[in-house]
C-alpha cells in the first residue's frame, strides 16, 4: 500500500474498494440480493404490527373495476369507446360557444375598424391592428377557448382518477412487442398532455437505449396544443360531412382513430428503432396501479383551467400576435403586381398538392412554427387574405363552406392535414426539452426532422394512393 | 391522531407562513422523499402555496422542486424529490434522490408514505433511515385508509422505525400543523432520532460491519458511513466515484458550512 500524506483520501479510498470487493466476493449469495430480502423482511415485520384491518374491506370496488378496464378482451374496447366519448361531448358543447364568441369578437374588430376609420386613421394602421394582429388573437381565441374548457377538465378527472396508468397497462403487451421499455406507455399517455413534459418524464426510465427510443418517439401522439386542431377539424370536415344525426359521433370517432393511428406509429418507429440504431432487449419493470381516488373538484377546476387552458391559451396568443401580423404584412405587401402571400403559397403549391395538402396550409404551417396551436386560425387568415368580412364566417358550416367552397378541399385534404398536425415535427418547446434531455445534437436534430420525414412520405403515400383510387373509379 | 387544538406542546397551522418561491434565505433544508403517488406534491403544495402540478399519476414529479414556508419564526426551504420506490438502482429519479439525502445534507428528510399500502412504502423508509437519522415519516391518506377500513398503529410505527411519526391527509390539510413542529423539532434537535437499521444475516452483517472503519477513515466525519459501506459492497458506481473524487470526504466537510451543503453539480441536475 502506498500511501502518499499529501492526498490522504486517494489511496485510502482505492483500498476501501479493493476491501469492499473481497468482501463482496466472499459473499455466499449475490450482496444485492441480501439486502432487499433484509429490506423487505423488515418491512414486513413492521408493517404487521402497525397496520390493522378491522373494518369490512372495502377494497372489493377498485378490485372488480381494474379487472374489468384492463381485461385482455375489454380493456382496448373500452378505452377507445371512453374516448370516443370526451371527444363526443367537447365537439358537441364547444359548437355553440365557439360561434357566439367568433360573433362577439368579430364585432370587436369592425366596431373597432370602424372606430379608427371615423378618426382618420391611415388604412395600413387599422388594417395591421384590427384586420391583423387582433384578428388572429380573435380566431385563436373563438376556435380554441370552447373545446379546451371543456376537453381539459374531462381529460384531468381522468388523470386524477388513476386511469392512465391503466391506459399503460392495457398497452404494455404491446409496447413490449416493440422493443420499448413499458414506461415508455406512461411517458406517452404524458404526451397526450405535452410532449415536453412527457419528453422529461423519459428520465424514469433507466436503460439508455429505452430512454431515447421514448424521447424520440413521444412526438406521435397529440398534445394539449393539437387537440384543438384536430377536433377542429373533425368538427369542419368529418362532422359537417356527415348526416346530421350522426354527424358528431362521426366526428368523435375520426379523433379516435387519429390517436389509435399516434400508438400505431409510436409502436412502428420504437420497434424500427429498437432494431436498428438503438438495438436490445427491452428491460422488465414493475407498474403500479395506484387506487382510484375521488377527485377534488377545485383541484381539477384549477389544473384544466389555469395551468392547461389559460397556459395553452396564453401561448397560442403570445404566438398568434407576431403571426397575425405577418399574415396581414404578407397579404398587404405587393410586389409586381401581387402580394407577398401569392408567391409563398405559389412556391409551396407543388409540395402541399403533393402530399394532399395545398400552398396556403403548408405556408400556415411555417407561419406557426412557434405554436402548433394556431395552425388552423392561421389558415382561415391566409383563406380570407385582405377580405374584411368576417360575420358571415362563425360557425363550422361557414368555414366548411370557405374550405370546401372557395378552396376545394376535399376529404382527402382534411385526412392528410389532421395526419400532418399528428406526425409532424414537435413544437421548439419539446425540441429544445429533447436537447436538454439528451444533451446530443444528433438525436436532437433526429427527433425534430424524422417526425416531419415521416409526416411528408405518410401524407404523400395516402394523396397519391387516394388519387388513384379515385381515377380508378 | 389528537386535535390540534387541544395539544399544547404542538404549534397551530396558524404559525406557518407560505413563501412560495421566496426561499433565498433559509434557516434549514427539509427534503420530501416518498414513492411516486403517495401525495409528496400535494404536501409540498399544502405546505409552500405553490402549485405544482399533482395527479393521481405515479412518477409525475421528476426533478427536484423547491419552495419556502417559514414556521415558528424559522425559515425553511423545501425540496420536493422525485418519487421513487428504492434508492438502489442507477435510475435518473433515484439518483436525484438519494444525492440529495446523501450529498445534499437536508437538516430532515421527510418521507411521505402511503397509509393504504404502508409495507411497500416501508422499503423506501428503511432505505432513507439508513443514509440519514434526521427523518420524520409521515403517513399520508390517512382518510383513505380509514375509508377503506384500515387503522394504522402511528405509534407501534414510531417505536419500530426509531423515527417520529405523523398521520397525514394532505388534501383536507389534517395532520399538517404537527407534521411542521415535528420537522422543527428534528432540525432544531430536540427530538434525536435513533433510526432502525436494516437486520440482515450473520454474513451481511460481518462484511457491513467490517467495511465501516475503513469507510470512516476515508472520509472521516460522515454521518452515514454505515450506508456507504452497504452501497460499496453493492457495487454502485457512483458511490465508489464520490469515493475516489473525494466528493464523499467533501461532503462530510461540509457539514460546518451549513450555507454551503448543496453541492452544485446536484443542485444543476436537479433544475430543470
Amino acid at each position: 500500500m502506498n500511501h502518499t500524506p499529501g492526498h490522504p483520501q486517494l489511496p485510502a479510498g482505492e483500498t476501501l474498494l479493493a476491501k469492499a470487493d473481497l468482501l463482496r466476493r466472499n459473499l455466499a449469495g449475490n450482496f444485492r440480493d441480501q439486502l432487499v430480502e433484509a429490506l423487505y423482511n423488515d418491512a414486513h415485520a413492521i408493517a404487521q404490527r402497525a397496520v390493522k384491518l378491522p373494518g369490512a374491506r372495502r377494497w372489493d370496488w377498485d378490485q372488480k373495476i381494474d379487472r374489468l378496464i384492463t381485461s385482455p378482451a375489454l380493456g382496448l374496447p373500452l378505452m377507445l369507446a371512453l374516448l370516443a366519448v370526451i371527444f363526443w361531448i367537447t365537439i358537441t358543447g364547444a359548437n355553440y360557444p365557439s360561434a357566439y364568441l367568433a360573433r362577439g369578437l368579430f364585432w370587436i374588430e369592425d366596431a373597432a375598424s370602424g372606430l379608427f376609420e371615423s378618426w382618420g386613421a391611415p388604412w395600413w394602421l387599422t388594417g395591421f391592428l384590427w384586420h391583423g394582429v387582433y384578428r388572429a388573437l380573435a380566431w385563436v381565441v373563438a376556435v380554441m377557448l370552447p373545446p379546451m374548457a371543456i376537453f381539459f377538465p374531462m381529460f384531468t378527472v381522468l388523470e386524477d382518477l388513476g386511469y392512465l396508468p391503466r391506459v399503460a397497462f392495457n398497452l404494455d403487451r404491446l409496447f413490449k412487442k416493440a422493443g420499448a421499455h413499458g414506461k415508455q406507455v406512461l411517458t406517452m399517455s404524458m404526451g397526450f398532455g405535452c410532449n415536453a413534459a412527457g419528453v422529461i418524464a423519459c428520465r424514469t426510465i433507466d436503460s439508455p437505449r429505452e430512454r431515447l427510443i421514448a424521447i424520440l418517439t413521444n412526438n406521435f401522439v397529440p398534445c394539449n396544443g393539437r387537440w384543438p386542431t384536430l377536433i377542429l377539424l373533425a368538427t369542419v370536415f368529418v362532422a359537417a360531412a356527415a348526416p346530421p344525426g350522426v354527424a358528431s359521433v362521426v366526428a368523435a370517432g375520426s379523433i379516435v382513430m387519429v390517436v389509435v393511428i399516434g400508438v400505431l406509429f409510436t409502436l412502428i418507429v420504437s420497434a424500427l428503432l429498437s432494431r436498428t440504431v438503438l438495438k436490445g432487449e427491452p428491460s422488465a419493470f414493475t407498474l403500479e396501479l395506484p387506487p382510484y381516488r375521488r377527485p377534488g373538484i377545485v383541484r381539477i377546476l384549477y389544473t384544466s383551467l389555469i395551468d392547461r387552458t389559460i397556459f395553452v391559451l396564453w401561448r397560442a396568443i403570445i404566438c398568434a400576435t407576431p403571426a397575425g401580423a405577418v399574415i396581414w404584412l404578407l397579404a398587404n405587401i405587393t410586389a409586381g403586381g401581387q402580394p407577398l402571400a401569392q408567391y409563398c403559397t405559389e412556391a409551396l403549391e407543388p409540395i402541399g398538392s403533393a402530399i394532399g395538402l395545398d400552398g396556403v396550409i403548408l405556408l400556415a404551417y411555417v407561419i406557426a412554427i412557434p405554436a402548433n396551436e394556431i395552425v388552423v386560425p392561421t389558415i382561415l387568415m391566409l383563406y380570407m387574405g385582405e377580405n374584411t368580412m368576417t360575420d358571415e364566417l362563425t360557425s363550422a358550416e361557414d368555414w366548411r363552406s370557405l374550405f370546401v367552397g372557395d378552396h376545394q378541399w376535399t376529404l382527402l385534404t382534411a385526412v392528410n392535414l389532421m395526419l400532418f398536425s399528428l406526425l409532424h415535427n414537435p413544437c421548439p418547446t419539446t425540441i429544445f426539452t429533447m436537447w436538454k434531455e439528451t444533451k446530443r445534437l444528433k438525436w436532437t436534430l433526429l427527433g425534430a426532422l424524422m417526425p416531419l420525414a415521416i409526416a411528408f412520405l405518410v401524407t404523400f403515400i395516402v394523396a397519391q394512393v387516394w388519387r388513384l383510387i379515385a381515377a380508378g373509379l | 391522531m389528537a386535535d390540534c387544538a387541544s395539544c399544547s406542546s404542538c404549534a397551530s397551522a396558524a404559525d406557518l407562513a407560505r413563501m412560495g418561491l421566496d426561499i433565498g434565505k433559509h434557516d434549514y433544508v427539509v427534503a420530501l422523499a416518498g414513492n411516486p403517488n403517495t401525495g409528496k406534491s400535494s404536501v409540498f403544495n399544502a405546505v409552500t402555496g405553490l402549485r405544482q402540478h399533482t395527479g393521481n399519476w405515479p412518477g409525475k414529479t421528476v426533478s427536484r422542486a423547491e419552495g419556502g414556508y417559514r414556521f415558528n419564526g424559522k425559515r425553511y426551504k423545501l425540496v420536493d424529490l422525485p418519487g421513487t420506490y428504492s434508492l438502489l438502482s442507477a435510475a435518473q429519479d433515484e439518483e436525484i434522490a438519494r444525492d440529495f439525502i446523501l450529498f445534499g445534507r437536508p437538516d430532515c428528510t421527510v418521507v411521505i408514505t402511503d397509509a393504504t399500502c404502508l409495507e411497500r412504502n416501508l422499503n423506501l423508509v428503511l432505505q432513507v433511515l439508513e443514509i440519514s437519522e434526521k427523518v420524520v415519516v409521515c403517513v399520508n391518506l390517512m382518510d383513505e385508509a380509514r375509508r377503506k377500513g384500515l387503522e394504522i398503529d402511528l405509534r407501534a410505527l414510531g417505536r419500530d422505525l426509531g423515527v417520529p411519526v405523523v398521520g397525514t391527509s394532505a388534501r383536507t390539510g389534517e395532520g399538517l400543523g404537527q407534521l411542521l413542529s415535528t420537522v422543527a423539532e428534528v432540525v432544531s434537535g430536540r427530538i434525536r432520532p435513533s433510526p432502525h437499521r436494516v437486520t440482515g444475516d450473520g454474513a451481511f452483517q460481518q462484511a457491513v460491519a467490517e467495511l465501516v472503519p475503513l469507510v470512516e477513515a476515508a472520509a472521516p466525519g460522515l454521518p452515514n458511513p454505515r450506508w456507504v459501506a452497504m452501497r460499496l459492497l453493492d457495487g454502485d458506481l457512483r458511490v465508489q466515484q464520490a469515493l475516489l473524487s473525494g466528493e464523499l470526504a467533501q461532503a462530510a466537510a461540509r457539514q460546518s458550512q451549513p450555507q454551503e451543503r448543496i453541492p452544485l453539480s446536484i443542485s444543476r441536475e436537479g433544475r430543470q
